[in-house]
C-alpha cells in the first residue's frame, strides 16, 4: 500500500519540527545528553584501559627499573661534580628540602654540592646521611621500541603475521557465509543435529586433540609451513558459522522470495539479497579472524618452530618470555607496536557499521 | 502495525514455497552444496583427532612412552569416580561459571546499548578503545594483569590505598582470586560487544519509529524491541560463554599456570586436563578427563537449544 521502496534504508533523519524554538530546544537536548553520554563512556573507558596504562609504563622501564618496582619508568637522579657521579637526595634544611648532591657521606656531617649552584663548592649539613630519600626523575626509555623492532625483526614478522591473517580472513569470510547460508536457510533433514555436531567440534578441549592434530598434519608434510594455519579456515568454523547464521535467520525472507521469483537460484540470491544486508557481521567476523591470527600464538608455535623465518609476530613477542631471560619492557614494546596494525584495521571497519545497515519490509 | 503485518506476510509466503515438493528437493540439495565445505572440513581437520582422543581415552597412553600404548578397557573410565580433583575442579568451574556467565552476557549488551546511541560523540574511537584489550596478545596480558593485580606494586591496589582502601591480595586469597579472573575476562568483552552492536543494526529502524510514535518510553522499547530482536545474538553468546566458561582455562592459566594456587581455587576443570595430560603425561587419563566435559557441556548445551527455541525471536523459520 505505501510506496517504500525495499531498498537499504540509512539512519532515518531527525524528525521534523515546524518551529525553530523547538528545534532549538531539541538541539540543545541532544547535545547535552550526547555530552553526559560521551563522558560517561569516557570514565568507564578510564577503568577499562587502566592496565593499559601499565603496560605503556612497563614498555618504558629498563629492567632495572621494574625490577625496583617503581611507579613510573624512574631512575635515580645523579650529578657531575669534578668529574665524578655523586646521588642526588632530599636534604632538609632550614631552608625547605634541598636538592643536593650528596658528594662525601660522614657519620654526623656530610659534604654536599648544589647542582643548580655547583660554583658556590661544597655545603655542609648535620645529619644522618642514610636516611636521606634519593631522588628520582622521569627517564623513560624509548629505546626499548627500537630495540625490540631491532630483535624480532619487525617488519619480516609483520609481514608474516599479515599475510597469515588475510588469507585466513578471506578463506573463514568465504567458507562461513556459505555455510551459514545452508543452516539458515535451507530445509536440510536432520539439520539440527548436524548444527549440534557442528557446536561440539569446539567443546573438546584442544589439549586432547593437540597431539593427533599434529600428527595428522605432520603426515600430511605440513609441518614448517603455513599450510596447518591457512588451510582449515578455507572449511568453516563453528564460532563464525554460528554467528552468521544467527544473523541470517533474523533477515526477512520476503526479499529472498521475491529474488527468487524473479528468477535467481539461490547462489544468487546469498550474493545479492543476504550479504549486501549482513554487512555489518561479516565485518565482525573479518575482524574477529584477523585479531584471532594475529594474536594466534600455540599452533603458530608448534608447526613453526623450525621454520623462524616463516613465524608471526606473536611467537616472536615470545622470545622476550624465555624461561631464564625475560624482558617484560621489550615484550610490551612489541606487543604494542604489533597493536597498530588490527586499531587502524578497526578503526577503518567501523565506518560499515556507522552506515546503519538495516533493510525495511518490501512494499506492504 | 509492521510488525505483525511482517510476519503473517512471511507464514503465507512460507508455506506456499514449501508446499512444491520438487522445489523442496532443489532446495534440500542446494542446502547440502552450501553445507559441503563444512562437511569436508569436519571429517579432515575435526573428526579424526576427536575420535582419537576418544580411542586414548581406553589406553593408558602415556606421553614420555608413545610407543607402549596398551588397551585397558574402562580403566580410565572407572578412575573419573576416584580421583577426588574431578569433582573438586568441576565444582570450582561452576563456581565461577555461575556467576560469570551472566554477567558476560549482561555487560556486553548494557555497553553495546551505549556505544549504539546516536547521541554518542566519537563511536569509532570510543568503540575501537573497548575493543582494543581484545587486541592484546596473551603473553602481553598475562604480564599485565599479573602486575596490576599484585597486591603491593600493582596500580589497582596503590591506587585504592591512596583513597584509604585496602583492596584483597588477588593474587593469593582464594576467594579474590575469582574476581581476579573476572576482571581479566571482562578484558576480552570487546567480541561480545561488537557482536551485539551488528545485531543491533539489524533492528529495522521503522521500529523504532512506531514505538516513538506510540510514546513508549527508552526502557519498553529496549524491552520490548531490542531485547527480542538481538536474541538471535544474545543466544550465540549464551552458548559460546557456556562452553567457554567450560573451557576456562587462559586466565588461571596466565596467573598460576596448573599449580591450582591458592588452596585449589584455580583449578578448574581444563586446567585439571592439562595438568593430567602434560605436566604429568597422562594422555590416557586427560583424555577419558576431556571426554567427560564434553559429554557435559553438550548435554548443557544442547539444554539452552532447547529452552531458546521459547525465547529467542527468528524474524522467519522455514518448517
Amino acid at each position: 500500500m505505501a510506496t517504500k521502496k525495499n531498498t537499504a534504508i540509512a539512519v532515518p533523519a531527525p524528525s521534523e519540527n515546524t518551529q525553530t524554538s523547538t528545534v532549538l530546544f531539541h538541539h540543545a537536548r541532544r547535545y547535552t545528553a550526547g555530552a553526559i553520554l560521551t563522558l560517561f563512556a569516557l570514565l568507564l573507558l578510564l577503568v577499562y584501559l587502566s592496565p593499559f596504562g601499565y603496560m605503556g609504563v612497563t614498555a618504558l622501564k629498563s629492567n632495572e627499573q621494574i625490577i625496583s618496582g617503581s611507579l613510573l619508568p624512574a631512575s635515580p637522579q645523579q650529578f657531575e661534580y669534578q668529574g665524578e657521579l655523586y646521588d642526588v637526595v632530599n636534604v632538609p634544611t632550614e631552608n625547605g628540602i634541598q636538592q643536593w648532591a650528596l658528594v662525601e657521606p660522614g657519620r654526623t656531617t656530610s659534604q654536599f654540592i648544589d647542582p643548580a649552584n655547583p660554583s658556590a663548592g661544597l655545603i655542609e649539613w648535620e645529619g644522618r646521611w642514610r636516611g636521606l630519600e634519593r631522588v628520582s626523575s622521569l627517564d623513560l626509555q624509548w629505546n626499548n621500541f627500537a630495540i625490540a623492532f631491532e630483535r624480532v625483526k619487525f617488519p619480516r614478522m609483520l609481514f608474516n603475521t599479515a599475510a597469515i591473517a588475510v588469507i585466513g580472513v578471506v578463506g573463514t569470510l568465504i567458507s562461513c557465509t556459505l555455510v551459514a547460508y545452508g543452516f539458515a536457510r535451507f530445509p536440510i533433514p536432520g539439520k539440527n543435529v548436524l548444527f549440534i555436531i557442528l557446536i561440539s567440534t569446539i567443546i573438546l578441549p584442544r589439549q586432547v586433540t593437540l597431539v593427533p592434530t599434529y600428527a595428522f598434519f605432520a603426515a600430511l608434510g605440513w609441518t614448517g609451513t603455513w599450510l596447518p594455519l591457512l588451510i582449515p579456515h578455507f572449511f568453516a568454523n563453528a564460532y563464525n558459522v554460528f554467528l552468521l547464521r544467527q544473523y541470517f535467520m533474523t533477515l526477512p525472507r520476503e526479499l529472498d522470495e521475491a529474488a527468487m521469483i524473479d528468477g535467481a537460484n539461490p547462489f544468487q540470491i546469498l550474493l545479492r539479497v543476504i550479504i549486501p544486508q549482513a554487512y555489518p557481521v561479516l565485518v565482525a567476523v573479518g575482524l574477529f579472524h584477523f585479531v584471532f591470527a594475529w594474536n594466534d600464538y600455540f599452533e603458530p608455535l608448534l608447526y613453526l618452530i623450525n621454520a623462524p623465518e616463516l613465524q608471526p609476530i606473536s611467537v616472536g613477542i615470545q622470545q622476550f618470555n624465555d624461561l631464564y631471560t625475560r624482558e617484560p619492557a621489550l615484550l610490551q614494546a612489541t606487543s604494542i607496536m604489533a597493536l597498530v596494525p588490527p586499531v587502524i584495521l578497526f578503526l577503518l571497519s567501523q565506518k560499515v557499521f556507522m552506515r546503519g545497515v538495516v533493510v525495511t519490509g518490501v512494499d506492504k | 502495525m509492521t510488525a505483525t503485518a511482517k510476519s503473517n506476510d512471511l507464514r503465507v509466503g512460507n508455506t506456499s514455497t514449501t508446499k512444491n515438493y520438487d522445489l523442496r528437493r532443489r532446495r534440500i540439495l542446494w542446502g547440502w552444496l552450501f553445507l559441503s565445505p563444512w562437511i569436508v572440513g569436519f571429517f579432515l581437520f575435526y573428526f579424526i583427532p576427536m575420535i582419537s582422543s576418544l580411542v586414548f581415552s581406553f589406553t593408558n597412553f602415556d606421553l614420555s612412552r608413545p610407543n607402549e600404548i596398551e588397551f585397558v578397557g574402562l580403566r580410565n573410565w572407572g578412575s573419573l569416580f576416584a580421583d577426588p580433583n574431578v569433582g573438586a575442579s568441576l565444582l570450582n568451574t561452576l563456581k565461577y561459571g555461575l556467576v560469570a556467565l551472566p554477567l558476560s552476557v549482561i555487560i556486553p549488551i548494557l555497553i553495546a546499548t551505549l556505544l549504539n546511541d546516536k547521541r554518542l560523540w566519537g563511536k569509532q574511537l570510543v568503540r575501537t578503545l573497548f575493543y582494543l584489550p581484545f587486541m592484546v596478545p596473551t603473553v602481553a596480558s598475562a604480564f599485565i594483569w599479573a602486575g596490576y593485580l599484585n597486591p603491593e606494586t600493582g596500580w589497582l591496589n596503590r591506587f585504592f590505598s591512596t583513597i584509604g582502601i585496602t583492596l584483597p591480595n588477588w593474587m593469593y586469597d582464594p576467594q579474590a582470586i575469582y574476581f581476579g579472573l573476572f576482571f581479566i575476562s571482562l578484558w576480552g568483552i570487546g567480541n561480545s560487544i561488537l557482536i551485539m552492536i551488528a545485531g543491533m543494526q539489524t533492528v529495522p529502524s521503522e521500529l523504532y519509529e512506531a514505538a516513538r510514535v506510540d510514546g513508549a518510553p527508552p526502557l519498553t522499547i529496549f524491552r520490548r524491541i531490542t531485547l527480542p530482536m538481538i536474541s538471535p545474538v544474545i543466544f550465540y553468546n549464551v552458548v559460546l560463554t557456556t562452553i567457554a566458561l567450560f573451557r576456562f582455562f587462559d586466565a588461571p592459566f596466565m596467573l598460576k599456570g596448573s599449580t591450582g594456587n591458592p588452596a585449589g581455587s584455580t583449578l578448574f576443570y581444563n586446567i585439571y586436563v592439562y595438568r593430567v595430560a602434560f605436566p604429568q603425561q597422562s594422555m590416557g587419563y586427560g583424555s577419558t578427563l576431556a571426554w567427560l566435559l564434553f559429554v557435559i557441556a553438550l548435554i548443557v548445551t544442547i539444554a539452552i537449544f532447547l529452552v531458546a527455541r521459547r525465547f529467542v525471536y527468528y524474524a522467519n523459520e522455514e518448517n
